[in-house]
């Protein structure tokens, strides 16, 4: 039941521009995996490869095993929103909902079903081009539903959502999740994930730069520094900087301390009798380890081309 | 709130994934959009509305009808019908004797000469005597006669000879039947012969009074035991008829006269000769009486005008105004128009909108969705083509009865052209559906679409063309299929214009209409390979 999508080296090129080139990463079921990268990084074309909508020059991408076009009522085992815009304006929110269900053999009871647990009761039988976009990804998101399929993929939902609506998503991806649900959101923000992705595939160029747990990403990108608050800066970096370690000044009491662990430092400035109000472990948020990702990427690819002189795709 | 975490998935049945439910979606989003079922509505209104108004007769008063403006013409002609029920001309001068029984008559003709009006002469004073010219009407004609009394429209079968078309044998007005070729002279004569087995008629030809071969044979039912029969001369009246720019005509004509000679007349059977009588038959206003003979020693001359066949509808058609159901349906390339928008944007409305992507998500087997919608589109136009016409010919015709004289047609020729332009009207539809989603365009799909069919129609409709373009036009284009419309029937045996204005067209109605469904089918083939082919 559980259906992961597998992409596998897909490749595809729109005129001069390489879209894709060599794209690979797994999504796996019961969490949300973010898919991050800058706007042209391949994410959009990535989802309409696995969709079946766009056809790539090499790789494949499967759902639970099969390619999109072999499946058979394929709402039923992906859903997805790429585009809250894709709609007839003139066509009511439920009327739209309605012929989807139609095309999986599924009737007007299910309809209803997603209408409520989108919250689109009050506004489903108005024209849907009067709908702001924030309601137009709920709309989305209902269609998506719409088969209660065990994978789900959404482009970029956050997209004019105002801050409640951000907080809604986030809850409402990890119930998904939480249902057991492969989830594959985009974004290109990643503070937009935070919170909610359990996973991350960071892109860049079409191809993967990063694919982690969200955990082991920020520990990564924390290293192993120590947030040090005291009354006493300089003793404080007197006796750290005897025992190895390097102190960065942060503020008039505060510093950075690298080299050493926490347990260790608070041991010295207690053996010292240095004041401190708080020695605690520097935690990156996400948009700071993305931040770090992203440069080495784009410093790897100016060396790896200085290097070569040529770039064979 | 209840902590119960329980899995929202239910498992759901396997859907089918039929063509029927890709079909029912696609009704759904048909159905959703009002402004496609208005265009529909509309399409409907549009082709019943200038029906109407082209059979309470248009724009013509009654003063001026559509065919050549004849004095004394009554605002809604009253016709002479055949046997057939359908208009026929009856007028020809006839040496005749009333004979009862069973028997044959045989004539040997010798000389067929004539006189034509000089049409150039004096084009606009039909008042006046027109100057005569020596001269034959290609259908001039004259021979044997057996028929049912002498009233204008009653049956007959005769044994002729033409001025170009050689021996005929023609019954009841419609029916036409080649016999010897070639044409008529005193050194080659042409004898003729009819026989009379109760009700049936059956006529032969000879070359040389010896060798007799059987040209036709025919039934006459209810042909009374005793039938008039002789000999006859007609010439059909002459015209000279142009079409002017828009649609109109302008025309001028003038009873012609021909002169047959005939000799060897021999009665055989029952029949035994008793005195000939020669008088007109019919006569009307457009043939006023031209006629005589002359018998000395067993030689008659027998001088006539007039025409023994059908009236075909269209310009030449005489007698004021009149129609066929194919004017009642003018309203048609109207509807054509609404709902050739109606079918584009069935397909081009997804593509302006990204909608595709999401139809195509949901059903990746894209020959498949195409064919559903144009299984949708087809049968909607289908369905509002069939209101459409069956309204506009059923309250057509008993509008256009009060003013004009409408030629009637069969149940069967009524059915085909109504169902037919159902049909034109559906695979139009589809064809647009197809260009539609090759162009994802929707202004220059319609364009396209309209120019390859409405305009060419237009063009040799209204005679913008002149006919003879017209005419391919109506071969080649997608506009072929109008005509399925036709109503009217050709007769190779009277000279008249046939021409797109009057309803005639170059292909027979199935063959236009295939020639339309050929397109549609070609466009469709290649939009499915398109749409299979590139990304969504």
């Amino acid at each position: 039941m559980d259906e992961t999508i597998e992409v596998s080296g897909l490749r595809k090129r729109f005129g001069p521009v390489l879209a894709l080139d060599g794209m690979t990463f797994d999504v796996a079921p019961g969490q949300v995996t973010g898919f991050v990268g800058p706007n042209g990084a391949g994410k959009s074309t990535t989802m309409r490869v696995i969709l079946g909508l766009d056809a790539p020059d090499e790789g494949s991408a499967l759902i639970g095993g099969r390619r999109y076009r072999d499946l058979r009522c394929p709402l039923n085992h992906v859903g997805a929103l790429l585009d809250a815009g894709a709609l007839q304006p003139s066509r009511s929110a439920r009327n739209h909902l309605l012929w989807l269900a139609h095309s999986q053999g599924l009737g007007s009871k299910r309809v209803d079903e997603v209408i409520g647990q989108a919250g689109l009761e009050s506004a489903a039988r108005r024209k849907a081009g009067g709908y702001s976009l924030g309601m137009r990804q709920r709309l989305g998101i209902a269609a998506a539903m719409l088969g209660d399929p065990p994978a789900l993929m959404f482009d970029e939902p956050f997209n004019g959502m105002d801050p409640e609506g951000i907080v809604w998503m986030r809850g409402y991806l990890r119930s998904l999740a939480a249902q057991g649900r492969a989830v594959l959101v985009s974004s290109h923000l990643m503070s937009e994930l935070q919170d909610a992705a359990d996973h991350l595939v960071v892109v860049g160029r079409g191809q993967v730069i990063a694919d982690t747990s969200v955990a082991n990403l920020i520990a990564a990108a924390s290293g192993d520094r120590v947030e040090l608050r005291t009354t006493a800066r300089t003793e404080a970096m007197t006796v750290l900087a005897r025992a190895g370690a390097t102190v960065a000044v942060t503020g008039p009491d505060a510093a950075t301390v690298s080299g050493l662990p926490a347990d260790r430092i608070v041991a010295l400035l207690t053996r010292n009798a240095i004041p401190f109000s708080e020695v605690s472990a520097h935690r990156a948020t996400l948009e700071e380890a993305y931040m770090e990702l992203t440069r080495d990427a784009v410093e790897f690819r100016a060396a790896e081309a200085d290097g070569a002189g040529e770039v064979v795709r | 709130m209840t902590a119960t975490v329980t899995p929202a998935r239910t498992p759901r049945p396997a859907g089918r994934d039929g063509f029927a439910q890709l079909l029912r979606a696609e009704w759904t989003k048909f159905r959703t959009v009002r402004g496609w079922v208005i265009g529909a509505v509309v399409a409907v209104l549009l082709t019943v509305g200038l029906g109407l108004f082209a059979g309470a007769g248009g724009s013509s008063s009654c003063a001026s009808g559509n065919g050549p403006a004849r004095s004394g013409a009554a605002c809604a002609p009253s016709l002479t019908t055949g046997p057939g029920g359908g208009p026929v001309t009856d007028s020809f001068y006839f040496v005749r004797q009333p004979l009862a029984g069973n028997g044959s008559i045989t004539v040997r003709m010798t000389s067929l000469t004539g006189e034509l009006p000089d049409l150039t002469a004096n084009p606009a004073n039909q008042g006046l005597q027109i100057p005569m010219r020596a001269g034959l009407m290609s259908w001039a004609k004259a021979g044997l006669i057996i028929k049912d009394g002498t009233s204008e429209g009653s049956a007959y079968a005769a044994m002729m000879v033409t001025a170009d078309h050689g021996v005929r044998m023609q019954a009841d007005y419609t029916q036409d039947t080649p016999g010897l070729p070639g044409a008529l002279s005193a050194s080659d004569p042409r004898w003729l012969r009819l026989t009379r087995s109760g009700d049936t008629i059956t006529g032969y030809d000879s070359a040389d009074g010896t060798h007799w071969t059987q040209v036709g044979s025919t039934r006459l039912a209810g042909l009374p035991t005793t039938a008039q029969v002789g000999l006859f001369t007609a010439s059909p009246i002459d015209a000279v008829i142009t079409e002017t720019f828009g649609g109109g005509n302008n025309g001028n004509e003038a009873p012609s006269q021909a002169t047959a000679v005939f000799d060897h007349l021999g009665l055989a059977g029952s029949w035994t000769a008793g005195a000939w009588s020669g008088d007109y038959v019919g006569g009307g206003n457009y043939a006023p009486g031209i006629g005589s003979y002359h018998q000395a020693g067993g030689q008659f001359t027998v001088t006539g005008s007039g025409d023994i066949a059908p009236i075909p509808s269209g310009p030449s058609a005489p007698g004021g105004p009149s129609i066929t159901i194919t004017n009642l349906l003018i309203g048609t390339f109207a509807g054509l128009i609404a709902l050739i928008v109606v079918a584009t944007l069935f397909i081009t409305a997804e593509y302006r909108r990204g909608l595709i992507r999401v139809t195509l998500a949901a059903s990746p087997r894209r020959g498949r969705v195409l064919g559903a919608k144009a299984v949708v589109i087809g049968s909607a136009s289908f369905v509002a083509g069939l209101v459409a016409a069956a309204a506009a010919v059923i309250v057509g015709k008993s509008i256009a009865r009060r003013r004009q004289y409408v030629f009637p047609v069969s149940w069967a020729t009524e059915l085909r052209v109504v169902v037919g332009t159902a049909a034109l009207i559906a695979v139009v539809a589809v064809l647009a559906l197809a260009v539609g989603a090759m162009m994802r365009r929707s202004a220059a799909a319609v364009t396209t679409v309209i120019v390859a069919i409405v305009l060419p129609y237009i063009l040799a409709v209204a005679s913008i063309l002149p006919a003879g373009a017209g005419d391919w036009l109506l071969r080649l284009t997608p506009a072929a299929g109008f005509a399925v419309q036709q109503a009217a029937t050709a007769y190779p045996q009277v000279q008249a214009l046939y021409t797109p204005n009057g309803g005639y067209y170059p292909l027979a109605p199935w063959a236009g209409l295939a020639v339309l469904a050929g397109f549609a089918a070609l466009a469709l083939a290649a939009a499915v390979l398109l749409l299979g082919r590139r990304d969504a």
